[in-house]
């Protein structure tokens, strides 16, 4: 009995004592890991939308998705992160459109585990720089072992074809659910 | 009673007599996980360092207060405690680098290198001993990640903490930043270890053999002069 209440008075004095010594530090912590955040996805905004200067979040769709500005106040487009399956896991986009959504200006890889030296290269030229300025009328479509042809086309990287094809897919999917909630938004207005 | 050894073996020994990865073989999933290249290495080292330094120190100082039924839950408390205050630090002031290295911060709190240490010295030798231990196992812990992280990445992508040192036309081995790099290069390395010890002990044996019968053909000698 006596070494009971030890046991039971020991592991509560130790829980006690590291509980308090962790509420403290993250009390410390917690705004600076929001900082760290926030910065980051700014930088990533801003980086498919090279004339931007301001943004705003949009309140009216049920994913995370950004409206930019430039100095003027004039709205220019969107910056929209989105996420899909890639060949090992998560890969996380954001990509830059026009605000008619008809037209990507860039498009960066957030997140990704694909397999190194394979995969990977689709954080790579001239990957990457094919979704510069490709039209999104309808969705876009994938070709293989030879150079697009139409303006809605990119080439697959050879050896990671399940990557580009996710890639292709997520930003389909985006545009897609993008599209759908912006329509909602005009005709409720 | 053991026999007493000096704090600075005490240190010492962890570098390479009870070296963690070579020797004692333990905290193995972040040795072979986080070390495709050498910064990382070095930061999960540092981390697990932290956490090894300042839990044992606090078992040592507490050991003869812990009931023996519940040691291990009070052990794995203080661990988990600062393994996450080492993770909410690296995620308010490295966030990249906590981004590399992901899960396995975390997964600190289960390395068997902190509570081997912790249940086979801490918890029976006195706080600065412990200090001495642990730090002497971190070090060792910290060359092993680096000179892995190290050779993963010279070969698997040509630069060494970053630095482009292998030359442009030197074509990266995919192969060692991939999950089957890291279990060639450390059962090479470990090969490698065990090999110089091996060829140390036996030289040691031949040497006594030798000392033997040199005294012996004195002894044999002897009547005769």
């Amino acid at each position: 009995m006596n070494n009971t209440a030890k046991m039971i008075i020991t592991l509560g004095f130790i829980g006690i004592v590291a509980g308090g010594a962790l509420s403290f530090v993250n009390s410390w912590a917690t705004p600076l890991i929001a900082a760290n955040q926030k910065a980051e996805t700014e930088r990533a905004i801003f980086l498919v939308q090279p004339d931007a200067s301001s943004y705003e979040k949009m309140t009216s769709v049920n994913f995370e998705a950004y409206k930019v500005f430039d100095k003027e106040k004039n709205f220019i487009g969107y910056s929209l992160p989105y996420e899909g399956n890639g060949f090992q896991g998560k890969i996380r986009l954001m990509v830059g459109l026009k605000p008619d959504l008809d037209s990507i200006l860039a498009m960066e890889v957030l997140d990704q585990i694909e397999t190194p030296g394979l995969g990977t290269k689709i954080l790579e030229e001239p990957f990457k720089s094919q979704f510069n300025k490709l039209n999104t009328s309808s969705p876009i479509e994938w070709v293989k072992g030879a150079p697009p042809t139409k303006d809605n086309e990119i080439q697959a990287i050879t050896g990671a074809t399940i990557s580009s094809k996710a890639v292709v897919a997520i930003i389909n999917n985006g545009i897609e659910a993008l599209r759908k909630a912006e329509a909602k938004e005009g005709s409720s207005l | 009673m053991k026999k007493q050894v000096t704090l600075l073996k005490e240190y010492t020994k962890g570098l390479w007599e009870i070296n963690p990865v070579f020797k004692q073989v333990l905290g193995m999933c972040p040795t072979l996980a986080v070390t495709v290249s050498a910064i990382n290495g070095i930061a999960m080292a540092l981390a697990t360092t932290f956490v090894l330094v300042l839990s044992n120190l606090i078992i040592s100082l507490i050991r003869k207060l812990i009931p023996p039924q519940v040691r291990i839950a009070s052990y794995i408390v203080i661990i988990a405690t600062f393994v996450t205050i080492a993770d909410l630090v690296m995620k308010a002031q490295f966030p990249e680098l906590s981004k590399a290295l992901g899960p396995f911060i975390p997964l600190i709190v289960v390395n068997c290198l902190i509570l081997g240490r912790a249940e086979a010295f801490a918890s029976k030798n006195t706080p600065i001993r412990a200090l001495m231990d642990s730090l002497g196992n971190g070090t060792g812990f910290l060359i092993v990640l680096f000179i892995i992280g190290g050779i993963r990445e010279i070969i698997g992508s040509g630069t060494l903490l970053g630095f482009q040192i292998m030359p442009q036309v030197f074509e990266p081995w995919l192969i060692m930043i991939l999950p089957a790099g890291a279990f060639l290069t450390l059962g090479l390395l470990m090969g490698l270890a065990n090999f110089y010890v091996e060829s140390k002990k036996s030289k040691e044996r031949e040497s006594i053999i030798q000392k033997y019968r040199s005294s012996k053909q004195v002894q044999l000698t002897e009547p005769g002069v």
